[in-house]
């Protein structure tokens, strides 16, 4: 039973990759920006969402949507300042920019808060468990986030497919030049893809923190990995594609615990190099925003 | 009359290669204009500087009596000038209808919506969920004007849309012309076949070597007359 709890327990786990890792998805399919501070906008979203906890009283879960919204507005400041010029100049300009970001971000971190961790309490329920009969059991907060998980995957798919924003963020995917001669403005359809990328990133950020307990400045260089593999794993471009990477991606590194302590990290890049091998367009495969 | 579009004096090219020498034409509103000309004689340059994606290096654009010289071609689709671009340009992920829709983001009013379309090429409206990259030439080239359509443009600019599809399918494209205009669309058409042009325009350019070489209603011109400046009667070099 301990494989089959330690699967399901990987499941749940990919949830919080999965919210992660569409924002990178999002904002790379429409603006072909790797965003390589995307895991450190993860802790910072953590950080609002702690610090908002620790010095203004904010009740637990009211922290995540004060996150989402602070990062939402840091994304479209980020966007209209920086990221805007930046995709005017060269090619490589956007990434290194984010590269910048993600020294940046941490450091500021330790300035104002030190290396020490902030906590985030879910009290009781981090420890709460269902009891699934036969021996299977599943935490209550994994659950939550999972549940989450497919929600703002669900809700990002109505999105793109049912709205105009959404089509105009695909055709934009396809094709930014045609798209301007239907009379949109390129730079608002990327502070669209940024903000709801930021935004996302912050509720993985804030879900990772309370699953952690709390947060520390540098802890970003290990979420981006797991980010971008869950998109490389799940194709690249696909909301879907993003929840079985990160599925996969949860299950490997639980199953690799189930193994040994050492082995989650080792299992889950090994899973991440087995795919990019073998299928390199990802288990989904779309090259496209859908 | 004052013209809707008009381009005054525009030079233009890409980088160190000019395209077009000191180019002036205008379009009266309701009017179809056919440029004619060569291949690279600098027809669809023109267009480009007409939308907005190519911005001239001397001279200036002007639609409804405004300078729009210094506005995106984003900013231009908004006031009414929509493009058919060469190649059709799809989005391929999306389907028909989807296609379709992204062209109403000029947010304008007007006699084009999705039924429109769909009544105007009725082999679409069956197709509306299919993705446009499964569509034959002639399928997607009804589809970018039917896109560009949905924007209710005032001027309709149309790239080639003969290039590379069957006779049978530009017959029935150009059948679509004369609905497209009953709203009172202006029409700039670029067009390597002179027949055509002749049969559709109220008015002709032909341009050769980035100039206009000849310029008139299609009335008071002769086909030999169109051919000369066509393949250009003095051996003046460009550039």
């Amino acid at each position: 039973m301990n494989w089959v709890n330690a699967i399901l327990q990987g499941v749940m786990l990919g949830g919080i990759f999965a919210i992660a890792a569409s924002g990178l998805s999002l904002v790379y399919g429409v603006m072909r920006i790797a965003n390589l501070a995307h895991g450190d906008l993860m802790v910072l979203g953590g950080y609002v969402a702690a610090m908002s906890a620790i010095s203004y009283g904010v009740p637990v879960v009211i922290t995540i949507p004060v996150s989402m919204v602070v990062l939402g507005v840091v994304g479209w400041l980020v966007q209209r300042m920086v990221l805007d010029r930046a995709l005017r100049l060269e090619e490589m300009t956007p990434i290194l920019v984010t590269f910048g970001l993600s020294v940046i971000i941490p450091n500021v971190l330790v300035e104002l808060f030190t290396n020490n961790s902030k906590p985030l309490s879910i009290g009781s329920l981090g420890t709460a468990s269902l009891d699934l009969g036969g021996g299977l059991t599943v935490g209550w907060f994994p659950l939550i986030t999972f549940v989450l998980a497919v929600v703002v995957l669900s809700a990002l798919h109505v999105f793109l497919r049912r709205t105009q924003s959404g089509r105009i963020l695909r055709a934009t995917s396809d094709d930014p030049s045609t798209v301007r001669l239907m009379g949109v403005d390129s730079r608002r359809v990327y502070a669209t893809a940024t903000v709801i990328a930021f935004a996302t990133v912050a509720l993985a950020g804030t879900l990772y923190t309370m699953k952690q307990g709390g947060i520390t400045p540098f802890e970003g260089r290990l979420t981006v990995l797991f980010a971008f593999e869950a998109v490389i794993i799940g194709g690249l471009g696909s909301v879907w594609g993003t929840l079985i990477g990160g599925i996969t991606l949860g299950v490997a590194q639980a199953v690799g615990a189930e193994i040994s302590p050492d082995l989650p990290l080792l299992v889950g890049h090994l899973v991440f190099l087995t795919v990019l091998a073998v299928r390199p367009q990802g288990i989904l495969g779309r090259s496209s925003l859908a | 009359m004052s013209a809707l579009l008009e381009v005054r004096s525009v030079t233009a090219g890409y980088g160190d290669f000019q395209a077009l020498f000191d180019v002036s034409l205008e379009v009266e509103e309701g009017e179809l204009l056919a440029l004619v000309g060569a291949n690279g004689a600098g027809k669809s340059t023109i267009l480009r500087t007409m939308t907005g994606t190519l911005s001239p290096m001397t001279g200036s654009v002007w639609f409804d009596g405004e300078d729009v010289t210094s506005l995106g071609d984003d900013a231009r689709a908004r006031r009414g000038i929509s493009l058919v671009p060469e190649g059709r340009r799809m989005f391929p992920s999306l389907t028909i209808e989807e296609n379709l829709r992204v062209g109403a983001a000029t947010r304008r009013t007007g006699p084009w919506d999705l039924d429109a379309v769909f009544d105007m090429i009725p082999l679409l409206r069956d197709r509306r969920r299919r993705p446009a990259a499964t569509l034959s030439g002639g399928e997607q080239q009804a589809v970018a004007i039917g896109r560009a359509l949905m924007g209710n443009p005032r001027v309709l600019l149309m790239d080639e849309v003969s290039l590379g599809l069957a006779p049978v399918v530009v017959e029935q494209i150009y059948e679509s012309l004369p609905s497209i205009r009953a709203g009172g669309i202006t029409v700039v058409l670029v067009e390597q076949d002179l027949s055509r042009s002749f049969a559709v325009a109220d008015e002709m350019a032909c341009i050769l070597e980035g100039r206009v070489a000849l310029r008139g209603p299609v009335k008071s011109l002769t086909r030999d007359e169109v051919t000369a400046a066509y393949f250009g009667t003095s051996t003046e070099g460009a550039s």
